[in-house]
Formats: C-alpha cells, sequence, structure tokens
C-alpha cells in the first residue's frame, strides 16, 4: 500500500497511513474469515447430518501429511512475525531473507499437498475424473467433494501469499522498498500471511480429526 | 529485534505443542466430545497466533473490532444454520425433508 | 457567495463545444483537472471515480429496465405472447441479477457516497483511492461477463440461483452469470472496506463521531454489512459452479447434500443485502429531510443507532425467505419473531424524519419530493414486509406478486427514488449547474404515480393468489396486469425526463452557487463543483450537525 516512503495523498501523517493501511487489511481479513465460513458451514451442517460416513472417510486421509504440513505453515508463520521484528528493527537484509524463508515454507506446503493429492488420486478417493474409484458411497463423495473445495481454496490462499511475499522480498533485495520506513508494508503482507495459516489450523480438525 | 525472538519462539512452542495435543487427541475414543476438544484447541492456536504472531496485542479496538466482527458474524452463520438441521424433525418426525 | 462570472469568455473552450459560459469555481474544479480520457480513466479522485460510477449503474440501469418493459409486454395479455416460456424465465433473471447487482447495490454508495463521503467528513479522498478505482474496474468485468451473458442467451435460474436448478437442470449460462456476480462482489467488498477505513482514519479535526452528517453513518452501516455478508454470497457462487463445471456435487441430495444449505447461504448475504440497498438511501433521505424542513433532525442518535442496529439484526432474519422450504418450523418461528423486531429499528426512522418535518417550512423543491416519496412508499413496503414474516401469513402468499410488489415498493418506490433525490440535490454540487425545478417536480411526481398504479395492482394480484414468475395466467387477473403494465408506461417515461433536462442543465443551466439549498455540512462550504483536491485548507469543525437555524416566526 505504501509505494514510496512518503505519505500518500489523502494522509497527513505517516502514523495516519499505517493505522489505515493495517485496519483495511484486518477488514480484509474479516472477510476471508467468512469466505471460507461458508465452507466451514457446509462441513459442520453435513458433519452433523452424516456423522458416520464422514468419520469414515475422514480416517482414510492421511493424517501425517497434513499434520506435517500444520507444522510447516506454523513454522512459516514464525518466520513471517520475526519478519516484522526485522523491519522493525530496521533491518532490511534480514527481512527480506526471512520473507524469503517464510514463502519458500509456504512453497513445501503447497509441494506436500500436491503429493497428498497424487496419493489420494491414485486410492481412488480424490472426486476428479479417473481419480474416484471408491467413492461410491453418495456420503463419502460429498466429503471428499467438500475437501476438496476447502483445500484447494486454501492453496489458492497459499498460492497468492507466496507471490506477495516472493515479490516483497524481491523489492527490498533490489532497494525499491526501505526498512524501517516502509515496514508497515510487511505489517500488513504478513497479517494476510498468518490467516491463512489460522484458516487452516481451523480446516486441519475439521478435515483429518473428524471423529 | 533479539528481544523479540524469545517471546516469538516460545509461542511457536507452544503452538507445536497444541498440534501434538489435538492429534493425539484424535485417537483417544472421546466420541462426541471429540469435536469439542479439537475445536478448542483449534481456538486457542489461532489465539495465539492472532495475538503473538499477528500483534494484535499491540494494536488498536478497531483494527481487533475488525476480525472479532469476523467471528461473530460467522458464529451467526454457523448457528442458525445448524439450528436448522437438529430442530427439523424435532416432536414432528419427518415434517421436513 | 460563489463567484459566478458569466461573460462569454472562453471562447477556444466554446469552439470545442464545451460550455456556454463557464464559472471561476468550474475553471478550476475536478472537471477541468484533465481533459484526456487517460485523466478521466486513470483518475483517482473519488469525484471523478464517482461520475464513472454513475454513467456505468445508469446504463445498466436502463438495461434491465428494458427486461422489465418485456416482461410488463408479455404480461398484457394471459397468452404468453411476446416470449416464449424459455425466454421469459430469462428476462425476469437478466432483470434481478442486473438490478440488484448492477444498479441497486452500487448505486447509490458508488455514486454518492464516493462523491460526498470525504467531502463530508472533511477529507481529501477516500483512504484507498486506488482500490477505490480498482473497484470500478472490478464492477465492469463483472459488467462485461453480465453482458456476455445477456448476449449469449441469458440464463433463467432467478436472480437466486436456487440449487438444484442452476446446478443440474438450468441450461442458461449459469456459470458466466454467477461468475458475474462473483466478481463484482470484490467490487462491493473494496468499496465498503474503503468507506470503513476512510470514516474511521480521515475525519478533519473536530468533526467527532456524534458530528458526522447521518449520510455517512448510514453509509457506514452498508459498509459494515457490504464487508461481512459479500463473502459468503461469494463462496457460495463458487461452490455452485464447482458443482455445475467439476461434478463437485456439495448441494446435490443424490450424494446426501441438502439444497436448503444453498438457500441458508444465499439469504444469509441476500438478506442483508436487502439492506445494502435501502440504508444508503435512507442516508440520502436523512439529509434531505432536515434540507427540505430546515430543520436539526429529530433524534440524531436514534437515527444513527437504528441504522447500526439495522446492520446487525438484518443479519437474523434471513430464513423468513424459506418458511416454506421445508425447513424445521422451529427455527421458521425464530425467524418469524426476528424479522419483525427488525421493523422497529427503520420504524425508528420513519418516525424521526416524520417528527422532523412536523411544523418545519417544508420546501416543495425536486429533491425533497423524492425524499416524501420514499417515506410513503417505505412504509408500504415495510408494513407489508411485516404481514410476510408472519409465519402463517406468508404461507398463503409466498411466491406470489404480493412478495413481488413488497420489495418493489422498498427497492423502487424507496431506493430508486431515493436516489433521484440526492441526483438532484447534488447536482449542483456535482456539475455547478442548476436544473429546472418545474420540470424536476414533475418528474417526481410521475414517477410516485407511475410507481403506485405499476406495483399497487401487484399486492392485490398476490393476494388474489397470482404466482410470480409466470407469464401465462388465469385470464380473471388480466385487468390487474393491465393497470400495471399501464403504470409502468408511466414510470418508465418519468424515469427518462430526468436525462433530458438534467443533460440539458449541463449546458444551459445557471451557475447554482455554492449553496443552492442553504444546507448545512462541509461539503456545501466548498465550491461547485468542488476543486480538485476538495478543501484548500482542511477544515476545522466546531459545529454540530444540522444547525439550521430555525425560524420562530410563523410556524405551520
Ligand atoms: C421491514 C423489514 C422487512 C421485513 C420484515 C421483510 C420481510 C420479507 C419477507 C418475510 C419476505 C419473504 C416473502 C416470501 O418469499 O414469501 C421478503 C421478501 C423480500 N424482501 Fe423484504 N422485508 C423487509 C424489508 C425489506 C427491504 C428493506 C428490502 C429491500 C431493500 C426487501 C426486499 C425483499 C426482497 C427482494 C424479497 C424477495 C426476494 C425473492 O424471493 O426474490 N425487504 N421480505
Ligand atoms: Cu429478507
Amino acid at each position: 500500500m505504501t509505494r514510496s516512503g512518503l505519505v500518500e495523498e489523502p494522509f497527513s501523517d505517516p502514523e495516519q497511513q499505517r493505522r489505515a493501511a493495517l485496519f483495511g487489511m484486518t477488514i480484509f481479513l474479516a472477510t476471508e474469515i467468512l469466505l471460507f465460513g461458508g465452507i466451514f458451514a457446509a462441513l459442520i451442517f453435513y458433519q452433523a447430518a452424516h456423522r458416520e460416513i464422514f468419520v469414515e472417510t475422514s480416517r482414510e486421509l492421511h493424517i501425517w501429511i497434513a499434520t506435517g504440513n500444520t507444522v510447516v505453515l506454523l513454522t512459516s508463520s514464525l518466520f513471517a512475525a520475526l519478519a516484522v521484528a526485522a523491519a522493525k528493527a530496521g533491518n532490511g537484509k534480514a527481512t527480506g531473507w526471512l520473507l524469503g524463508v517464510t514463502a519458500a515454507l509456504g512453497l513445501a506446503f503447497l509441494g506436500l499437498k500436491g503429493w497428498e493429492y497424487a496419493l489420494e488420486y491414485g486410492e481412488g478417493l480424490l472426486p476428479l475424473a479417473g481419480g474416484d474409484a471408491k467413492l461410491g458411497e453418495p456420503g463419502k463423495r460429498l466429503f471428499m467433494d467438500l475437501y476438496l473445495m476447502a483445500t484447494g481454496l486454501h492453496a489458492v490462499h497459499v498460492t497468492i501469499g507466496v507471490c506477495l511475499l516472493l515479490f516483497i522480498a524481491a523489492r527490498i533485495a533490489t532497494r525499491a522498498t526501505r526498512m524501517p520506513e516502509q515496514a508497515t508494508t510487511i505489517e500488513v503482507s504478513t497479517l494476510y500471511w498468518h490467516l491463512i495459516d489460522v484458516i487452516w489450523v481451523f480446516l486441519f480438525p475439521a478435515l483429518y480429526l473428524v471423529r | 529485534m533479539r528481544s523479540e525472538l524469545r517471546p516469538l519462539a516460545l509461542v511457536y512452542l507452544g503452538l507445536l505443542a497444541l498440534l501434538a495435543l489435538t492429534v493425539a487427541g484424535s485417537f483417544l475414543p472421546l466420541g462426541h466430545a471429540s469435536p469439542a476438544v479439537s475445536f478448542g484447541i483449534a481456538m486457542a492456536k489461532a489465539l495465539l497466533i492472532v495475538w503473538f504472531f499477528m500483534g494484535f496485542r499491540r494494536e488498536g479496538w478497531a483494527v481487533r473490532l475488525a476480525v472479532l466482527a469476523g467471528l461473530v458474524w460467522l458464529t451467526i452463520l454457523l448457528s442458525l444454520t445448524l439450528l436448522d438441521l437438529l430442530t427439523r424433525n424435532w416432536l414432528m418426525p419427518h415434517f421436513g425433508t | 457567495m460563489s463567484e459566478t462570472v458569466t461573460g462569454r469568455g472562453g471562447s477556444e473552450e466554446a469552439s470545442r463545444e464545451e460550455t456556454v459560459n463557464e464559472t471561476q469555481s468550474e475553471r478550476v474544479s475536478y472537471l477541468r483537472a484533465g481533459h484526456t480520457l487517460r485523466s478521466w480513466f486513470f483518475t483517482t479522485d473519488h469525484k471523478r471515480i464517482a461520475l464513472l460510477y454513475l454513467i456505468s449503474v445508469t446504463f445498466f440501469f436502463f438495461i434491465g429496465g428494458m427486461a422489465a418493459g418485456l416482461m410488463r409486454t408479455d404480461l398484457l395479455t394471459p397468452q404468453g405472447d411476446v416470449l416464449s416460456n424459455e425466454g421469459y424465465n430469462r428476462a425476469f433473471t437478466l432483470h434481478g441479477v442486473i438490478m440488484v447487482w448492477f444498479f441497486l447495490i452500487p448505486s447509490i454508495p458508488n455514486v454518492f457516497g464516493n462523491f460526498l463521503i470525504p467531502l463530508m467528513i472533511g477529507a481529501r479522498d477516500l483512504a484507498f483511492p486506488r482500490l477505490n478505482l480498482l473497484s470500478w474496474y472490478i464492477y465492469w468485468i463483472g459488467g462485461l461477463f453480465t453482458l456476455w451473458v445477456l448476449l449469449a442467451g441469458g440464463v433463467d435460474t432467478g436472480w437466486t440461483f436456487y440449487t438444484p436448478l442452476s446446478s443440474m437442470f438450468a441450461n442458461g449460462n449459469v456459470v458466466m452469470a454467477a461468475a458475474a456476480v462473483f466478481v463484482v462482489g470484490f467490487s462491493s467488498i473494496l468499496t465498503g472496506l474503503n468507506f470503513i477505513v476512510t470514516i474511521h482514519t480521515l475525519r478533519a479535526p473536530g468533526m467527532t463521531w456524534g458530528r458526522l452528517p447521518l449520510f455517512v453513518w448510514s453509509h457506514y452501516a452498508t459498509s459494515v454489512i457490504l464487508v461481512l455478508a459479500t463473502p459468503v454470497l461469494t463462496v457460495t457462487l463458487a461452490l455452485i459452479v464447482a458443482e455445475r463445471l467439476f461434478g463437485l456435487g456439495i448441494f446435490d441430495p443424490a450424494l446426501g447434500g441438502d439444497p436448503l444449505l444453498y438457500q441458508h447461504l444465499f439469504w444469509f448475504y441476500s438478506h442483508p443485502a436487502v439492506y445494502i440497498m435501502v440504508l444508503p438511501a435512507m442516508a440520502v433521505v436523512s439529509e434531505l429531510v432536515a434540507a427540505a424542513a430546515r430543520k436539526p433532525v429529530f433524534g440524531y442518535w436514534f437515527i444513527v443507532f437504528s441504522s447500526l442496529g439495522i446492520a446487525a439484526v438484518g443479519f437474523l432474519v434471513w430464513a423468513h425467505h424459506m418458511f416454506v422450504s421445508g425447513m424445521s418450523m422451529y427455527v421458521g418461528a425464530v425467524f418469524s419473531f426476528l424479522s419483525l423486531v427488525v421493523a422497529v429499528p427503520s420504524g425508528i426512522k420513519v418516525y424521526n424524519w416524520t417528527a422532523t418535518l412536523w411544523k418545519g417550512h417544508i420546501s416543495l423543491d425536486p429533491p425533497f419530493l423524492f425524499a416524501m416519496g420514499f417515506i410513503g412508499l417505505f412504509v408500504v413496503g415495510g408494513l407489508t414486509g411485516l404481514i410476510l414474516a408472519m409465519l402463517a401469513l406468508d404461507v398463503h402468499v409466498h411466491d406470489t406478486y404480493f412478495v413481488v410488489a413488497h420489495f418493489h415498493y422498498i427497492m423502487v418506490g424507496g431506493t430508486v427514488s431515493a436516489f433521484f433525490g440526492a441526483l438532484h440535490f447534488w447536482w449542483p454540487k456535482m456539475t455547478g449547474r442548476m436544473f429546472s425545478i418545474g420540470w424536476g417536480r414533475l418528474t417526481a411526481l410521475f414517477i410516485f404515480f407511475g410507481f403506485n398504479m405499476t406495483f399497487f395492482p401487484q399486492f392485490i394480484l398476490g393476494y388474489l393468489g397470482m404466482p410470480r414468475r409466470y407469464h401465462v395466467y388465469d385470464p380473471q387477473f388480466q385487468v390487474l396486469h393491465v393497470l400495471s403494465s399501464a403504470g409502468s408506461t408511466i414510470l418508465g417515461f418519468a424515469y427518462l425526463f430526468p436525462f433530458a433536462y438534467l443533460l440539458y442543465a449541463l449546458r444551459y443551466g445557471k451557475p447554482s452557487g455554492d449553496n443552492p439549498w442553504e444546507a448545512t455540512g462541509l461539503e456545501w462550504t466548498v465550491p461547485s463543483p468542488p476543486p480538485k483536491h476538495n478543501f484548500d485548507e482542511i477544515p476545522v469543525v466546531t459545529r454540530e450537525p444540522y444547525d439550521y437555524e430555525v425560524e420562530k416566526e410563523g410556524g405551520a
């Protein structure tokens, strides 16, 4: 949001501008909560309606890959938080590296997720043409449809987040973005990253730990 | 920056512990309490992330309220929708679908 | 107080057919700050973006209106002789989709909210000017999708996209139409976000929360709904598209899915969305009523909290659209009760407006006639809403013309009237020119009578049992249908009048001066049209809102 270190048009001082940027981002996060909210509503609604088959299907998912993936995302969030601390301390170089690591962990998440999809496809669990051999039972298919929508939408968000972080890291590397004058940029973009993490924290039990 | 490292690392360890707890809990025969347990742990993890990683402990009320509003409205959506499902055949079986 | 230079100066301008004469304020206004297309299409000035939106929503208003015209023509006779069954379904679907998402929702917020909020709170622009422009582009991407659907033969699901019709059976361009609404939702979200942040962070010194014009408060409430409701629609449409395109059945009964879940998600958005459409209209009317009566509004805080109350309680009533759907009847009873509750804040507003007008010297200039029209029609719409909200009564009139009349009274009688009221009230501010007051009054009257003639018969039709969304009907209904179609002709022409005299005023109208209606509010302290940066110096606010000097002598 802050292109130059200067205060931009409608604002009169940097603090006002920072507050506006952070507030704008948190409102956006609220919209993201409700976006995934629609999917959570479906998950909870159908879990109440078709409990047994949902538990059974959930047990067939790769819980250990997902647990590993949770660790990956939580770790990435730690690095994102460290990046903000570095940015505020004016250490541009460290900020860039920490953001890079965060993004790399995001890519690792996507890689693991892709591997998991591939395994499921092979097992006939993925509701895509050719990969749905074992989804004859209606409730099972319903669960996996939801699973694919939820994780797919989440993966799209991770991808956007990775691009965003890499973009900022690159701008820091080329000195187009400077610390600590533009630490707000880091704060705002990592807020988005943390939210992706939080959503996963809820998706994980809602999909993998249905008991 | 150094001064931030310690608290953040501690929060991180806490998050990992909660993760271990929730995965372990899913193998216990908790029955109908299981969703409540795993959801409660998720809530605790989310709070840690929001409060410390996202730095909400330092921000003003407007920012907190924005995210809180998202959560409250989500609760409205979930609870009233679920209420329909749970009471649909209540006392009068097969009145609805 | 206005410095009007009425010489025939600026001959080089005249040769480019700009204006006959140009006032001093116009010369330095936002309208003259750059003449290239680029200066318009890449502008970040909230006032220019407001005008871009004005042109855009007007365009869609007429497309949606044409679909309505087709339907009303077809309904003149009990047989379907203008449109095929399929064609009729497509006409009402496009009418609904365009009017709801491409006219009503963006209309007042994106045109007048955009133009006025910064002026009213003493800011130079919205908090995120580039997001503001982006939101207009996103609106148009959605708009182009819609036009594409139109040209590709339409879509026949109704604006509600109910499953399993939309996901499994409909054979129109459902995916494309859903994509259009999906996209335009992001434009809504960005606008709402921008307004909230602006109102929080950019108020001028002294512009405390208690001094905010009610227009701003009401837009604040609207923005809260925009931000919290729209994402749920977004994801719901995504689920339909996934079901249609990739076979990921989420609402498919064959898999154990539940179409009622779709309805819950849809109405969780769409009932609050009706308040997105009406709260900005209330925002306008609060300003107009005070200016018409030349009195401070009665019960400022009551109006503020009723706006916020509507924004909150409006989220608790959605399932009144599902009373006869097979949903739990216990939940039906709860929603019936909550729906009656939500009428309370609306009622409070009506009382406050009336009390404001009480014993005022009420001006009958065009904007105020529109405002009065709004109040009357909104009351009818709201009261019939109460009838619909009662579980037992709704069983009788659900899915009939009664419902159609109910929501048109609010959305067309109410919101569209307020839109025209706002257009007439702030036109001099936006363009610097005054239009013909006589024509304005005439239009307001024609719209009021045309509207009632169109929609009042529909209450009776519905009560007698005429179902909505049918174009072949029992001959006993014909008289009322003909009456309605005749009224819609009057209404349609009345909507065209302002086109003529407002555009005429652009060139030949008298310069309006800074404050033609002698209203209060910061927007009337700057020149008309305002300069590019609104305020040379950010004002310091020391006065309460609506501090009209109440005239003592000669009450009503
Ligand atoms: C005073 C508060 C209101 C109440 C209690 C109320 C109640 C209702 C009820 C119960 C229905 C469902 C009728 C049925 O389908 O059988 C309904 C439909 C509708 N109302 Fe209202 N309403 C209110 C205000 C509004 C407002 C302010 C608007 C718009 C700005 C609005 C727009 C609509 C629309 C569009 C529908 C029909 C949706 C459809 O099925 O296509 N209502 N209203
Ligand atoms: Cu409603």
